[in-house]
């Protein structure tokens, strides 16, 4: 096969995908195909922030940071070297939930380059001057961050979310806490979180599965059998309908909001997909979009999204507005969300929310990044190769009645845990 | 590096990334329509997608003078409407067909996309034509859209010092040419702008003779070429392509430096711009020369500028170099870097100067040369996995005076640059008289 098509809906994506099973345990999803002479590679590990001891907040993400700055007989410049005379792209990235990987190269250099990727992933050699270099960069990154907006009222909305849960607390870490972290806590972390029950991996490109196979004993088969995790509890939204000021001398309020959403294991799930589109998603279609921007103005980014903790399920939007209109963008946004809930979508909101997320799900697909990211994500929610053509039908089989009744779940009474940071007119802090 | 080479319509859905350089493709095809709108085929058989770009040949760069921020401005409000679809009806019905869609705005260029499946393409390309010449604006759309348009350049700038010093930093290194005033416009002339502003704009610049559309995806030329003289091709010529007629930037004559000071900077940062030629300005190779000399100058952990600075000499946290080659006039290099805890900005600020001259100095090294060589020319082999990137590359170049022998032929010209020209390049175009040097600082007690 010359082309990857995965995509060739209406047929079937999932036959297009092969499961390849390596002798060390691990099974990869695979897409091969000969289009473009590269391979592409995502994996995902569990064990994001949510597993940084206390006091140690930001170490999942340092240990993002330092597995590319040298490994087995490289110093990090020798690495560094070594990987930009492959042209290899090679990332790594913590989020709360989990440590993901990226790993691309031309197909030609396949073989140097999956032992450089091995070797990050087996002997990272955290050597002191590089571990500070990463430090003193993260560090650098927070305090760029320290009086932005954004970042701030991110911050202030997990502090009132997620009061005593670890998603209040910081991936990358505060200040105090980056400082405190050793060689020790990489090399701990490490071993806890790298182990073969642990990884979700996806292969897009030219290589066939026998070598697929043999590529993935060198690079996991000196992991662990088991992970070593500390669970995480499940947790819901708190706080909602309080509010939370952060004052910041710029004239511009920027608004965190959200409440409880739907996980994607409730039969409800879908048709709330459909209930978020109509009212916070896509780009110019939305009610949030209409009522904030195209008629009054006040915005030019607002939007909702079901956001996609592990153990959490959300709604989550955003609004940046004047100071001295963000008491009306808040009411407006709140009104929107009552109004939804009380009467749902018109069959004709449903009908056109169905037709956007069915027909561009393709778009998904259209890269091999893309490709092997959605393929890592379908593992990590625990589905098989099938869900990519059973999804569509998901999401086709939501009735009006269905989206009624998600709409009344997903926003109760209309109430919104907001943070808002500026001098916001309109809003003060209650709750 | 946080500069804005081009602004999107909106925040949520992503612009493609802009190009670094260019792609070796071989079957792209090229047609020009009768009216003079150009038509670029690059064909991507891997899935039944296609995207769809129309580039204008305009940008902030030919806004009239009073009226900044007028391309910007009627790029958002294309969406409102023409007669025959009403305002919503385009976006409505793309949404309806499972496709994306956004629009940006640079110097030189204000582009239209979508993403969509390919048996829809012709349906755009017919509500994409309707636009070009049926634009319909009411006081009712503009003014609403004006006040989205300042709260865009609130959330981009004025929440935002570092933001600011890079307005000061264009403002300062550009003082007659266009280039120096922001892409989305001065709050003041914002403010102004009137729906007669953006109409007398539409009027002047979007014609099929300065038009290219640019489609990337799983379909056939000559199919697409039909398409086109159906669609576009029914737009009557206006006349000879709109001119850009921008006043010249004078020779550079003193270093500059700026310095913005605010009690919302936590970590200080360094940056210096240099003004050089661009792809279209430049003399047969210069270009290439100096996308090399970026590359090993500030391209990644193993350039110069991050080997010495944050490695050995420990005075940053991080260092680069990036050149901003697509552009009409003469562009752009960027250095900026991140100083270590402790270390003040002058310090650093000659650290720079040091790591400069050298590289003006002497010729980098084979091993040097080739590691920036390998990179720039595998990432135009990653883009073909990109049909966005591709598209994206194309549309670039020919709105900036490029043509698609140009792109073809960019990997070829980048593996010919010798040592001996990144030297040249560096000692001819990294002169201190042609830069600005922009200081980002917290407020401090002390008079500094």
């Amino acid at each position: 096969m010359t082309a990857h098509n995965v995509v060739a809906a209406p047929k079937s994506r999932a036959e297009h995908v092969q499961k390849v099973s390596a002798s060390c345990g691990v099974e990869a999803w695979l897409v091969e195909s000969y289009a473009v002479p590269l391979i592409s590679l995502e994996f995902s590990v569990r064990g994001g922030a949510s597993q940084d001891p206390a006091g140690k907040e930001g170490l999942a993400n340092l240990l993002a940071g330092t597995l590319d700055e040298g490994a087995g007989d490289l110093d990090s410049r020798a690495f560094h070297r070594a990987i930009e005379d492959l042209a290899i792209h090679l990332g790594f990235n913590a989020d709360a939930d989990s440590l993901s990987g990226h790993f691309q190269t031309l197909s030609r250099n396949a073989p140097q380059a999956f032992q450089l990727f091995a070797q990050a992933l087996n002997a990272p050699r955290f050597d002191e001057d590089a571990v500070e270099r990463v430090r003193g960069q993260i560090a650098a990154g927070l305090k760029r961050e320290a009086f932005d907006p954004e970042t701030m009222a991110g911050k202030a909305f997990r502090k009132a979310a997620f009061a005593g849960h670890a998603y209040a607390r910081p991936t990358r870490g505060e200040l105090s806490t980056v400082e405190s972290l050793s060689r020790r806590d990489l090399g701990a972390l490490r071993a806890r979180v790298f182990a073969r029950d642990n990884i979700k991996i996806a292969v897009v490109g030219a290589i066939d599965a026998a070598t697929l196979a043999s590529r993935l004993d060198a690079l996991l088969s000196g992991w662990a059998d088991k992970a070593d995790l500390v669970a995480t509890p499940d947790t819901e939204i708190a706080s909602v309908g309080a509010r939370k000021v952060v004052d910041l001398d710029v004239p511009q309020a920027t608004l965190r909001f959200g409440r409880p959403g739907l996980a994607k294991a409730d039969p409800d799930y879908f048709a709330a997909v459909t209930v978020n589109h109509i009212l916070g998603g896509g780009a110019f279609t939305s009610r949030l979009f209409n009522e904030v921007r195209e008629k009054r103005g006040l915005a030019y980014s607002v939007y909702s999204q079901l956001h996609e903790y592990d153990h959490c399920p959300a709604l989550l939007g955003a609004a940046a507005t004047k100071n001295e209109r963000a008491g009306e963008t808040l009411d407006v946004i709140e009104a929107q969300c009552r109004e939804l809930s009380e009467a749902g979508p018109s069959a004709e909101e449903l009908d056109k929310a169905k037709k956007f997320l069915i027909g561009s799900y393709a778009l998904r697909f259209d890269t091999s990044t893309k490709i092997a990211s959605q393929l890592v994500r379908i593992q990590l929610d625990g589905y098989d190769p099938s869900y990519l053509d059973e999804r569509n039908r998901r999401i086709e089989a939501v009735t009006l009645e269905d989206a009624k009744r998600a709409a009344k779940r997903l926003l109760g009474d209309g109430r919104l845990l907001v943070a808002a940071v500026g001098r916001p007119e309109g809003i003060a802090s209650r709750g | 590096m946080e500069s804005i080479a081009a602004i999107s319509l909106t925040p949520n859905v992503a612009a493609p990334a802009p190009a670094p350089a260019a792609h070796a493709a071989t079957a792209v095809s090229h047609f020009t329509l009768e009216n003079g709108m150009e038509v670029v085929v690059i064909p991507d058989n891997r899935t039944p997608v296609v995207t769809h770009m129309v580039w204008y040949k305009n940008g902030a760069a030919d806004d009239p003078l009073g009226k900044s921020g007028i391309a910007h401005f009627l790029e958002h409000l294309m969406f409102k409407g023409t007669k025959a679809n009403p305002q919503g009806a385009f976006s409505n019905h793309i949404a309806e067909l499972g496709g994306q869609e956004n629009a940006f705005t640079s110097y030189d260029y204000t582009a239209y996309f979508q993403r969509i499946g390919k048996e829809h393409l012709a349906t755009l390309m017919r509500f994409e034509a309707d636009r070009m010449h049926n634009l319909v604006l009411t006081d009712e759309v503009v003014l609403p859209e004006r006040d989205v348009v300042l709260e865009e350049r609130r959330m981009r700038t004025d929440n935002d010092p570092s933001a600011q010093l890079d307005e000061a930093v264009q403002a300062a290194l550009f003082s007659h040419h266009p280039y120096g005033t922001p892409i989305i416009g001065w709050k003041h002339e914002i403010e102004t702008l009137s729906r007669e502003d953006a109409l007398d704009y539409y009027t002047r610049f979007y014609t099929p003779e300065n038009a290219i559309l640019i489609v990337a995806g799983d379909v056939e030329p000559h199919e697409v070429l039909a398409l086109a003289n159906e669609t576009y091709g029914a737009i009557p010529a206006r006349a000879e392509p709109p001119a850009r007629r921008r006043p010249k930037e004078p020779p550079p004559r003193a270093e500059r430096r700026v310095t913005l000071s605010d009690e919302k900077v936590e970590q200080p940062a360094h940056e210096r711009l240099f003004t050089v030629p661009s792809y279209a300005t430049a003399e047969p190779g210069e270009a290439e020369a100096l996308e090399v000399l970026a590359h090993v100058l500030g391209g990644g952990p193993t350039s110069v500028l991050y080997e010495t600075l944050v490695e050995e000499e420990k005075l940053a946290v991080s260092a680069g170099a990036y050149y901003l080659g697509s552009a009409l006039d003469d562009s752009r290099l960027y250095v900026f870097s991140t100083p270590a805890e402790g270390v003040e900005l002058e310090t650093l600020d000659a650290a720079v100067d040091r790591v400069l001259a050298r590289v003006a100095a002497s010729e980098p090294g084979a091993e040097a040369l080739q590691r920036a060589k390998t990179r720039l020319i595998a990432d135009a082999v990653y883009a073909q996995d990109s049909q966005v990137a591709l598209a994206r590359w194309y549309g670039e170049a020919l709105a900036t005076g490029l043509s698609v022998k140009d792109v073809a032929s960019w990997s070829d010209r980048i593996d010919a640059v010798t040592a001996q020209d990144v030297r040249k390049a560096a000692r001819k175009w990294l002169d201190k008289k042609r830069s600005v040097t922009g200081f980002l600082l917290p407020v401090t007690n002390a008079a500094a």
